[in-house]
């Protein structure tokens, strides 16, 4: 894994690679184990899985980690041979891609048989398949195709989009959709569902996203003791394994890590001259070279809507289930336009940020929608300015370095001219 | 004091000479090639000896080909440079329309010309010069006549896509159906407008835009642009070297320090 923060002084990094080596190893020896496999998407509920003693694993994740890894084309490539057009998001076409080649940035090769790739690269094979549309509506498509390939059951979770916010209706008919779906996973997977087990788990979830939320609240201090690009690797932890003992621990430890770091006034950056917010997921394949560009002219990520679109977590031991719907029915990504630019303005005020980089992303198109009348309005309410590039998560044949590297050149040179006559 | 601006764009050298800030020296315009650096050094040669021989004492770059340009003393990015220039050129402008060979922009400039927001096209050939130089080959029009040649239309046609390659086989089928080139070219002219001012909503298009760049020369698209916005658009004089000339300003902040 990739780390992004040049402070050595961030002993956590070792513990994140061996709790992301460690899940992964887990799960692709997961027949060894007898434990059960479900794929789920990345807003989906994951604490009943945990609880019942599923390892979640999730696609989304792996597409980061393909991007990272720059094997997004070569996936895509094998998807679009299959027919789904380039046009559809690059997660998928790489999950489909993945799926049909074998090949992927997780790859075992054992030392003890002789370095061969005996087990064939990619996620481990589902033993059934849970998705939640609060992200996005690709999902379902997506969930069928790989249900019908790897011939496993489906369980959908139909979120409704919060159009005028939350509404009694769509929590108690996401509620029922909860009972019902553990009652599927119980069919699917012959484990027993316990609610005293789950109230465990749930007390465990909401830790771990208060820790993150902790985390990344820490660069309000100026300087920042992190980026984003730091940000979205530790991401990692919260989004698979939330709900479990040691993703709490290791939230706890990098706070104490970064705050002492914050204490000290010691950063990433130099000389932190432009603090910036950025929208929508990571460009993946770019990160090295977007942190650099930045980074050369004192500009810091110190915050984003996409790690805190987890930084929210309420389940209540009280009613447990309906709480949870209630999580996953208003997930970021689920809610209306307004509240998304409320929460650019908060984030804007709270980490006293000088103007916002928007990532129009061409896969992301419930992230992307809407992002010019964001823009405009968090403008006018903060009088900060933006800067909108168009890019991809996963597919650099959706980006080009040189008109990035102008635009970004000339938001910093507009940024300098303010910063000069204020 | 002598400052000098160097825009490297896609398709052509321009430099700009400059006295103390105010008085233009000498202008040079190149066509661009593989080798760039050949063809600004006969620029520079074109602008020096117009200064007798005195050289600048600072140079500014800017343009695509900014960063590899070894003989300035900065590079500056083009939307700042084209914000510059086109207010020094047209006092109070607050919207500039740029359009050059192969990328398009909208600037936002506050009333004392600084660079509020800018937009640029993406990935796409439309709406930039480039498409007008297709057009040119299949339409066998000197692009230079383009301007000329859609005043005479009696109608202009619709182009109805927006994607260079698709647009070249639209107007080749037009011509086979004996539409006269006047009215393509008229058609042509209405859909980079259009594209262009669709891009420049996403600002706010102020009542005085300066439009500028190598199509700004064009002056049918110049006439679209102003019936697609309903503003009336000025081109300031030498819109091409817009961007040569705003960094020669810059280069003349550096040299006052």
């Amino acid at each position: 894994m990739e780390q992004f923060n040049q402070l050595s002084e961030i002993s956590s990094n070792e513990r994140l690679r061996k709790l992301m080596v460690g899940y992964y190893m887990k799960a692709k020896f997961s027949w060894l184990t007898r434990k059960k496999i479900a794929w789920i998407t990345s807003g989906g509920p994951v604490e009943p899985l945990i609880s019942m003693g599923i390892t979640p694993i999730y696609p989304e994740n792996h597409g980061a980690m393909i991007g990272a890894r720059k094997m997004g084309p070569e996936l895509s490539d094998a998807a679009e041979d299959l027919g789904y057009s380039r046009d559809l998001c690059s997660y998928f076409r790489c999950d489909v891609g993945s799926a049909v080649l074998k090949k992927s940035p997780i790859d075992i090769r054992p030392k003890f048989l002789g370095g061969r790739a005996v087990f064939g690269g990619g996620l481990p094979k589902p033993d059934l398949l849970v998705c939640c549309n609060n992200i996005c509506g690709t999902v379902l498509k997506w969930y069928e195709v790989q249900a019908r390939f790897f011939n496993v059951p489906l369980i959908i979770v139909d979120t409704p989009y919060n159009y005028d916010g939350e509404t009694t209706e769509i929590i108690e008919y996401v509620t029922a959709q909860f009972g019902e779906m553990i009652t599927q996973i119980e069919k699917a997977t012959g484990k027993r569902f316990s609610e005293k087990e789950f109230i465990r788990v749930g007390e465990l979830s909401d830790e771990a996203v208060n820790l993150w939320n902790e985390v990344l609240s820490i660069c309000e201090n100026v300087p920042a003791p992190m980026t984003c690009f730091d940000a979205f690797m530790y991401l990692a932890p919260i989004v698979t394994l939330r709900g479990t003992q040691e993703v709490v621990d290791y939230y706890k430890q990098l706070k104490v890590e970064l705050q002492s770091l914050a204490d000290r006034k010691i950063s990433p950056v130099p000389e932190e001259k432009f603090r910036l917010i950025w929208d929508n997921l990571p460009i993946w394949f770019k990160m090295r070279r977007l942190s650099k560009t930045l980074a050369n002219y004192g500009a810091v990520l110190v915050a984003d809507t996409y790690t805190n679109a987890w930084a929210d977590n309420d389940i209540s031991v009280e009613k447990p289930i309906e709480s949870m719907a209630r999580v996953y029915a208003t997930a970021y990504l689920n809610r209306n336009t307004e509240t998304k630019i409320k929460n650019m303005v908060n984030l804007m005020n709270r980490f006293k940020a000088d103007g916002f980089l928007i990532h129009s992303n061409r896969s992301c198109k419930p992230y992307s929608f809407g992002q010019l009348d964001i823009k405009d309005e968090v403008s006018r309410r903060t009088g900060k300015p933006a800067l909108m590039i168009e890019a991809d998560m996963c597919d650099p044949r959706a980006y080009s370095d040189e008109q990035i590297a102008t635009r970004i050149q000339a938001f910093i040179e507009t940024l300098k001219e303010r910063k000069a006559t204020a | 004091m002598i400052t000098l601006g160097i825009d490297l764009g896609s398709n052509t050298v321009k430099t700009v000479l400059l006295r103390d800030g105010s008085q233009v020296i000498a202008r040079s315009l190149r066509k661009g090639g593989h080798d760039m650096e050949t063809v600004m050094n006969e620029c520079l040669e074109e602008v020096y000896s117009a200064a007798s021989g005195e050289k600048p004492d600072k140079i500014v770059a800017t343009g695509y080909g900014r960063v590899s340009c070894k003989i300035a003393d900065k590079e500056i990015s083009e939307i700042s440079c084209h914000g510059r220039g086109a207010y020094f050129s047209m006092q109070g402008a607050r919207t500039v329309i740029d359009i050059g060979g192969q990328d398009s922009k909208a600037i936002s400039l506050s009333d004392n010309g600084k660079v509020i927001d800018f937009v640029m096209n993406d990935k796409c050939a439309a709406g930039t010069g480039r498409f007008l130089e297709v057009m040119a080959q299949a339409l066998q029009v000197q692009l230079v006549d383009f301007g000329d040649v859609s005043l005479k239309a009696d109608r202009s046609v619709d182009i109805s896509n927006t994607c260079t390659v698709f647009a070249e086989s639209e107007v080749i089928s037009l011509m086979a159906r004996r539409e006269s080139k006047e009215n393509i070219i008229a058609g042509l002219h209405k859909a980079i407008a259009a594209r262009v001012i669709a891009m420049a909503k996403r600002l706010r298009i102020e009542d005085e835009v300066a439009f500028t760049g190598g199509v700004a020369l064009n002056s049918g698209v110049k006439r679209a642009l102003e019936s697609a916005s309903g503003k009336s658009i000025k081109t300031p004089d030498h819109p091409q070297h817009i961007g040569a000339l705003g960094a020669a300003l810059f280069a003349f902040d550096m040299a006052k320090e």
